[in-house]
């Protein structure tokens, strides 16, 4: 075999190769570059597929093996993955909390029913395991889909800006389907998750103490410390739940007429980077996340009696709030209790009555 | 917890297989040529043919193990959950792993010292890898 004349012939075909892959960058770079970005994209979302896949599998699993259900889940466990709502209009804001709070109490309703349908068999603990399994199931749906839709949408045009904003937002995405994901699991097997911390504090303020049910799915408890009377809600477990915070502590504001020298919140606080996970922080204001109905009733009901309102916050990231609660978590529930102590002791007098909230779902936590 | 895909999900593209393989035939083509280049005595031509052969198989390699590390990562993983037991009048603690049904506060059967019932004081679970600093 020969390669012609000697290594004079090779350096111009090298020459020619390079001066080609130099035009061909010059006028189809971005192209490529596209085709990339396009494949990057593609590969994340053969991924969501399948842990969308995953993820209604593993709901109708559990259905089935805790609801008991007499015929096949599957059509109606689809019919719930696609399930909307739509959010009040805005255009006159005023009284929009309560149309949104409405909204949000008919969703809740109609979800639950429609999962006592499908798991006929299952108690209230486990028709709301099985709720959040279903919900946490709808929100990778969606998340597959708006992904899809881009995905499809920047292929049919060839557009790189649509790909490119997609391909810049992927891990994130991929962050927040990862930690949905595990969240399934979590949900299906009862486990208390990392957005429980506040509740966890809570439970183990309240433990061994008389509970009385409050508006709306949560639970309170009288308990003296340091000298002041304490009114300790937290939602009503272990069943996964959240319930209606901003409704109890209106309640028990309205029970003592006004009457109460401090509110002190305890939430699951999303940490930045660098930051470490079940680290502790203290602050002012209504700690609670969701869509802003409880955290405007808690603002509203703290202005009209001028109550003083304190937040201290156990930090984690978003895939810690939804996933299996981390050990360092756990372990910082005795720090906020010694932080929620000083705050009580510092802000206000023996004999004083003071409300305190564990915000958050209550998941494999009882009371 | 079952940690099983579907086969669909979790074998490499044909597609991507095909042209690893074509890549990786292509360089042991190029080595080959190499050797008998060189034996023929041109040795600038057997060594860009050496360079090339080994390039492209490094790269096949690199995409094959690439491939497979993305299927690997596909799999959802369920982290192992501990429940603690604990018996609040002798402070005897265990440490098991979660079991359905459990949750915090539960109270469980009496404790084998004394007869106080056990009580499950926390359930989590433990992250190994410590979270990267990047130095600052």
């Amino acid at each position: 075999m020969s390669f012609g004349p000697g290594s004079d012939s090779i350096s111009q075909i090298l020459s020619i190769l390079f001066y080609g892959v130099f035009i061909v960058f010059i006028f189809y770079g971005q192209r490529i570059q596209m085709y990339v970005m396009i494949r990057e994209v593609e590969g994340s979302l053969y991924k969501l597929k399948y842990i969308k896949e995953e993820g209604r599998k593993i709901a109708i699993e559990t259905i089935k093996e805790i609801g008991k259900p007499q015929t096949d889940p599957s059509a109606r466990v689809d019919r719930f993955l696609e399930y909307f709502q739509i959010m009040p209009q805005s255009m006159d804001p005023a009284g929009i909390v309560y149309k949104l709070d409405h909204i949000l109490d008919v969703r809740d309703t109609r979800l639950k029913d429609e999962v006592k349908l499908m798991a006929p068999a299952g108690d209230e603990v486990q028709v709301n395991n099985l709720e959040n399994t279903l919900e946490a199931a709808m929100a990778l749906n969606f998340i597959y889909k708006v992904v899809r839709h881009y995905y499809i949408q920047g292929k049919k045009t060839l557009s790189l800006y649509i790909i490119m904003q997609l391909q810049m937002i992927l891990p994130l995405v991929m962050k927040e389907a990862e930690a949905y994901a595990s969240a399934l699991k979590a949900f299906s097997y009862g486990q208390p998750i990392g957005d429980g911390a506040g509740a966890l504090v809570a439970a183990k303020l309240m433990h061994g103490y008389e509970t009385r049910k409050v508006p709306k799915d949560c639970v309170v408890a009288t308990v003296p410390i340091e000298g002041r009377t304490a009114f300790i809600i937290k939602a009503e477990g272990p069943g996964g739940n959240v319930g209606k915070p901003g409704d109890a502590v209106k309640a028990v504001i309205a029970e003592n007429e006004g009457k109460i020298s401090s509110v002190i919140m305890i939430d699951a606080g999303l940490k930045l980077e660098g930051e470490t996970v079940g680290e502790v922080a203290e602050g002012i204001g209504a700690a609670i996340g969701g869509p802003g109905v409880d955290q405007f009733k808690i603002e509203e009901a703290v202005v009209q009696y001028h109550i003083p309102i304190h937040a201290v916050i156990v930090k984690e990231d978003i895939g810690d709030a939804v996933s299996p609660m981390r050990k360092e978590i756990a372990d910082s529930v005795d720090k906020v209790i010694e932080r929620v102590k000083n705050v009580i002791l510092e802000r206000t007098k023996e004999g004083d009555k003071i409300i305190i909230v564990g915000v958050g779902n209550t998941i494999g936590i009882g009371q | 917890m079952s940690d099983t895909s579907t086969p669909a999900t979790t074998k490499i593209s044909t597609y991507l297989l095909m042209i690893v393989l074509v890549v990786l035939a292509l360089s042991i083509v190029a080595l080959l040529l190499a050797v008998q280049v060189y034996l023929v005595g041109n040795e600038i031509v057997a060594g860009y043919l050496l360079v090339i052969g080994f390039i492209a198989m490094g790269m096949a390699t690199y995409v094959l193990f690439q491939s497979r590390k993305r299927v690997a990562s596909m799999k959802i993983e369920a982290p192992k959950v501990m429940t603690t037991v604990e018996c609040r009048k002798c402070g005897v603690k265990s440490v098991r792993e979660f079991q359905r049904g459990d949750f915090v506060f539960k109270e469980l059967d009496a404790c084998q010292k004394c007869d106080d019932k056990n009580l499950i004081t926390a359930i989590y679970k433990e992250v190994k890898e410590k979270e990267k600093t990047y130095g600052v």
